[in-house]
């Protein structure tokens, strides 16, 4: 188990990290997220050993792990550029790191072997990394990094590089590989959908600090911060106060929503584009609506079609931003038509201001 | 990463082994003593004894006179033979020519141009220096102007040529102010070449019309003058003016550009 | 060409025929300026090799092999055997101190290297002369240094005129031509591929030997290229710090042509000195192709 304890770390005036404490699981598959400079990727480097915190601990299986050199530490790193060694071969690559542990030559021999057939890289054992695609040089960098066999493993933006098609595929293998290795990986990312698909756990970061622990589908169905509510998904935020109904929106009147929190608190609803569902209908006045959820009238901006969703942006008088819809297959409504915004008490979160 | 502390000392070591001669020079021109090794109080007595050296002021004089003279000849030359290279040419034997001069030892080319000079029957004087350091200053400013040609946009020129200039009028109106940065670095570079230059001018100039540097080997070789530390501390404070100037003016550009 | 002879009489196609005239007006200067004053001389050097020495100068046409016969003299041979010797010895020197220092100079905040770097190419746009002079003041008998030394109740020494101080004053000349393609070399590297290497277990030694090195190692080859060139050909260093021997090629090229006036053989000489860096170079160009 990883874990981490009051973890800061401050550039000049730039405060990177500011009180990081995250517990993470034996075998666990845990993704830090966040925009870039919120203090993610110093984690990592913290973690890999090229930083050092200015406060706080870490341990791994209850050693510490800050006092050791970065060289000793039973963690690798697969860097975001892949950091692949030009000089050497694939197969040089990989066993570079078996090498310095000077384990008989027999063995790494296996062991590489063993380790880019898991990545199906066997062919290419003899290439160097300028003579691979960018599918491949990820690959090479992460049988790099495992056949170590670390305790833990950090991947930087592993997908970030490859292209829309690669992407789904290594998404796929990563997966599969940590269930098969079953080493922890620790995964980077400024993308919420990687981070969606791979981790058991996401850890939102913002400005240095931790928004929210929570497994993918409770963070997107119930992020507790403003921020996670916005950087989580495409999210429709209404500002205003709880109220026992969901929140009376400045300007708006009261929109449903489930809540907890006492009457009067200052407060975010928020709404999933898909959540919402889009009526036909003749303009009036705002607030109670079929089927007795709230409703907002308006009228329809833009309509955009993405083969499976069509996304519908509509303009409502009282707020600035327009509310985005997103609803299955091509949608009978254009850009004109008045509609009618509904959705069900449960679908709109609540969140403290 | 942590660096090991023992890396410093090379690094120390390097900048007391290039500035401490050179400190020991400014400090001894600045000696009221005969002796060149022992420091006996502050005078510039010897800046006076060199202002009246006429030997030190015809070389300089002299240098001068080669120096602008091949610089002007060095930047038109080597310019139109970057533009020529860069543009015009995709001869890798042209490219090479190009940038003999300035791999070749200086030596080889003193006497190449010495023996030359001979068999052509040409007097040896300033001209002969002028025009043996333009041979190098052309390869320097093309070198340096090939460069910041490779940064600019060819489809500029393209736009010009697309637009009815002619190569001659797309030259001046567009390449050019292109490449003014270039051609002023070409330039001071080639000057400052020239005027630091011994080996091709002693073998190419008249032992009438020594240059500068010419002048300092002489007085070196006959043994060791305050008279030097004095010459030897203006050369130093000009060279780091130039030098300063130049790396302020490159930043300036490059902040402009 | 088709096209502006049918719509010759608009403007738009002149650039096209004005191609031919434009490649010569830009290239045309220049060449011709270093066939006449380097190919040319070039050429009649190679040409001497192969005649006899004028009575007082110049040159005698009549072919005759004595040059080559003569540069294997052992005594010519000598020279150039130590010349290579000394050109080698300072080009490792300065390998070594400024392989560290273009290190340190790459890891420095941006701001600091600039000034650093600067630092050290001011020495070199000082005059040549002006810095082996004061090396001579430095290491002359009742010099700073033997003064120093005298202080502490050792020497004097005599430092000025021998091999030690040629070396010196070589490494001292052209160890910023060193500094800089290594310098180039090790701020190109990719700083994550060193921490690819840590992470992977390699202890800074080993990153050092296995990642670094290699990767810099065109810089490094052609920081000694740069310091090896104008050492084997320098005759200035030995004459002023050296004690004035012919010890080197340069010297004995120079008294060829100024004392001895013998052109043809010094012309020889110069080839040598000249074969050497060619091969030298191709020696490069060859290990670069196969990297």
């Amino acid at each position: 188990m990883l874990q981490i304890t009051g973890v800061s770390r401050r550039f000049g005036d730039v405060t990177a990290l500011a009180d990081v404490s995250l517990e993470i699981r034996q075998g666990e598959f845990f993704a830090l997220l966040g925009p870039s400079g919120c203090g993610k990727t110093t984690l990592l480097r913290i973690l890999a050993g090229f930083e050092s915190p200015d406060a706080g601990t870490v341990t791994l299986d209850g050693a510490d792990l800050l006092g050791q050199a970065a060289h000793r530490r039973p963690v690798n790193l697969m860097f975001q550029s892949y950091a692949l060694f030009p000089h050497m071969t694939v197969a040089k690559n990989v066993a570079y790191g078996l090498e310095r542990e000077k384990l008989p030559k027999a063995e790494i021999r296996d062991r590489v072997g063993e380790v880019l057939e898991k990545v199906g890289l066997s062919a290419m054992a003899g290439r160097r990394p300028q003579q691979l695609s960018g599918g491949q040089r990820q690959r090479v960098a992460l049988a790099r990094a495992i056949v170590k066999r670390p305790r833990l493993l950090l991947l930087d933006e592993p997908l970030s590089a490859l292209d829309k098609k690669v992407r789904a595929e290594m998404q796929l293998e990563l997966k599969r590989l940590q269930h098969e290795v079953g080493i922890t990986f620790v995964v980077v990312t400024h993308d919420q959908e990687e981070a969606m698909s791979l981790a058991d756990r996401i850890a939102v970061f913002n400005a240095g600090r931790v928004e929210q622990v929570d497994e993918p589908v409770a963070l997107y169905e119930r992020p507790r911060t403003p921020f996670t509510a916005g950087f989580v998904g495409a999210s429709n935020l209404f500002a205003g106060r709880a109220c026992s109904a969901g929140l009376a929106a400045d300007g708006l009147g009261v929109l449903p929503g489930a809540s907890d929190l006492p009457d009067g608190t200052p407060a975010l609803l928020a709404v999933r584009p898909e959540r919402l569902r889009l009526g036909v209908g003749p303009g009036g006045a705002s607030g109670g609506g079929p089927g007795g959820a709230g409703a907002l009238r308006g009228e329809v901006a833009d309509v955009s079609f993405y083969g499976g969703v069509s996304h519908v942006s509509v303009v409502v008088p009282g707020r600035a931003e327009p509310v985005l819809v997103a609803t299955q297959g091509a949608t009978q409504v254009r850009a004109g038509t008045r509609v009618v915004l509904s959705w069900a008490p449960g679908d709109g979160v609540l969140v403290p201001q | 990463m942590r660096r090991s502390r023992l890396l410093y000392v090379p690094f120390y070591a390097t900048y007391l082994f290039l500035y401490a001669p050179i400190a020991v020079l400014v400090v001894m021109s600045f000696n009221s003593g005969d002796s060149p090794y022992s420091f006996e109080g502050l005078s510039l007595k010897w800046y006076g004894e060199l202002a009246g050296n006429a030997g030190i002021r015809d070389g300089l004089v002299n240098t001068l006179v080669v120096a602008a003279g091949s610089t002007v000849l060095s930047t038109v030359l080597g310019t139109l033979l970057a533009v020529g290279l860069a543009r015009h040419s995709r001869s890798k034997v042209l490219d090479a020519i190009g940038v003999l001069p300035a791999v070749l030892p200086d030596l080889v080319l003193a006497i190449g141009l010495l023996v030359f000079y001979a068999s052509v029957k040409m007097t040896l004087g300033l001209h002969s220096v002028l025009l043996a350091h333009t041979v190098f200053g052309m390869a320097f400013v093309a070198a340096v102007v090939r460069t910041r040609l490779t940064h600019c946009d060819t489809s500029l020129e393209e736009a010009s040529r697309d637009l009815g200039a002619n190569a001659v009028t797309t030259f001046f109106r567009i390449t050019l102010p292109q490449l003014a940065p270039g051609i002023t670095a070409g330039a001071l570079l080639a000057f400052t070449l020239s005027v630091d230059e011994f080996v091709i001018a002693f073998f190419t100039a008249a032992p009438t019309e020594p240059t500068l540097p010419i002048v300092i080997y002489s007085m070196v070789r006959f043994g060791v003058t305050p008279e030097i530390n004095a010459l030897a501390t203006l050369l130093l404070a000009v060279s780091f003016t130039v030098v300063i100037v130049a790396q302020r003016m490159t930043r300036l550009t490059e902040s402009l550009s | 060409m088709t096209r502006s002879t049918v719509s010759g009489a608009t403007a738009a196609p002149r650039s096209r025929r004005s191609r031919a005239p434009g490649r010569l007006a830009f290239l045309g200067p220049g060449l011709a300026y270093l066939i006449v004053l380097l190919l040319v001389p070039l050429a009649l050097l190679l040409s001497y090799t192969v005649f006899r020495r004028g009575r007082f100068g110049g040159v005698v046409y009549e072919v005759t092999g004595e040059n080559f016969t003569r540069l294997l003299d052992p005594l010519y041979l000598g020279v150039i055997a130590s010349s290579l010797k000394l050109a080698t010895i300072a080009t490792v020197i300065a390998l070594l101190v400024g392989y560290p220092t273009a290190y340190l100079i790459a890891q420095l905040p941006r701001k600091w290297k600039t000034v650093a770097l600067v630092a050290i190419v001011l020495p070199f746009w000082t005059n040549f002369l002006v810095r082996i002079y004061a090396w001579i003041v430095l290491l002359s008998g009742p010099g700073l240094v033997n003064s120093t030394l005298e202080g502490l109740g050792l020497g004097p020494f005599e430092f000025l005129y021998n091999q030690g101080t040629i070396v010196t004053g070589l490494v001292y000349s052209y160890l910023p031509l060193m500094v800089l393609p290594l310098y180039a070399a090790i701020e190109r590297l990719d700083p994550q591929l060193r921490e690819a290497s840590a992470n992977l277990g390699a202890r800074p030694a080993r990153t050092f030997v296995s990642v670094t090195l290699p990767l810099t190692l065109p810089g490094v080859v052609t920081g000694c290229l740069f310091v090896f060139v104008p050492s084997f050909g320098n005759f200035i260093i030995p004459e002023l710090l050296g004690g004035g021997r012919s010890i080197m090629v340069g010297n004995l090229v120079r008294d060829q042509f100024l004392k001895a006036r013998d052109w043809p053989f010094g012309s020889t000489l110069a080839l040598a000195l000249l074969a050497v860096l060619v091969v030298l170079l191709l020696l490069q160009a060859w290990s670069a192709r196969r990297a």
